[in-house]
């Protein structure tokens, strides 16, 4: 099980803060397709953080790892 | 004293400044950065920030490191507000010290386009007849089609 959690318009087109999902050992692009289903959201150009560093599509979950989908930042 | 902070209440000026402050400085300077009425012809009424802060802050840590790499003898000190914000409310405050006032500023605009690049901060806008998250402020990384860029108040 992975954590995985949302931002930005993200948070609120799918309506949640955090999922908890089955996930281990799928790649980051395997949970985005995952999500862009299940949701009907696009993702391609959305960075991913896993555990707190950015991470790429190729990277492997693995139980407990706290990913998030990281939308195209507009801090400062 | 933390030096990187994520805060959900106004920024005092004076205690980022006070965090770089140096003996071996001779010049600091402070970028402030406030919340604008006008762009591209829209009026702003307020904005919301929403930060992702444990991964926001180490963000902040990899831009100092960067930044010591180019300048080792600089200091820096960040605070970036969340939640909502009026016009001309301080949004970040970048503090930066250096011996030489050259470097302070050329560090000072480094670590601000850092932030823009790689520390997970969202800005909504509130305009008069909607609200959109922004993305693509430095237009590299636009919302891709079909994704909401604007969705009508509740």
């Amino acid at each position: 099980m992975i954590k995985l959690l949302l931002f930005s318009y993200l948070r609120e087109t799918i309506g949640q803060e955090e999922l908890a999902i089955e996930a281990s050992n799928w790649t980051i692009a395997e949970l985005k397709q995952h999500i862009e289903k299940t949701y009907d959201v696009a993702l391609q150009q959305t960075m991913t953080a896993v555990n707190e560093q950015f991470a790429t599509d190729a990277t492997v979950l693995k139980d407990d790892d706290v990913v998030a989908f990281i939308p195209p930042i507009s801090g400062g | 004293m933390q030096k990187f902070e994520i805060s959900n209440v106004p920024i005092q000026v004076d205690e980022v400044t006070e965090k770089v402050t140096s003996r071996n400085a001779g010049a600091i300077t402070v970028f402030i950065g406030t919340v604008r009425e006008m762009t591209k012809g829209k009026k702003t009424l307020s904005l919301e920030y929403e930060a992702y802060p444990p991964m926001a802050i180490k963000m902040f840590e990899q831009i100092e490191a960067e930044m010591l790499e180019k300048w080792p003898e600089t200091k820096l000190a960040i605070t970036h507000r969340v939640g909502k914000l009026d016009i001309s409310d301080i949004a970040v405050v970048i503090a930066v010290s250096s011996p030489h006032r050259k470097v302070a500023y050329e560090a000072n605009e480094f670590a601000i386009d850092r932030i823009k690049q790689i520390v997970p901060i969202w800005k909504k806008e509130h305009w008069e007849d909607g609200t959109a998250w922004i993305g693509d402020q430095l237009e590299n990384v636009p919302y891709p089609d079909g994704s909401p860029k604007e969705v009508p108040h509740d």
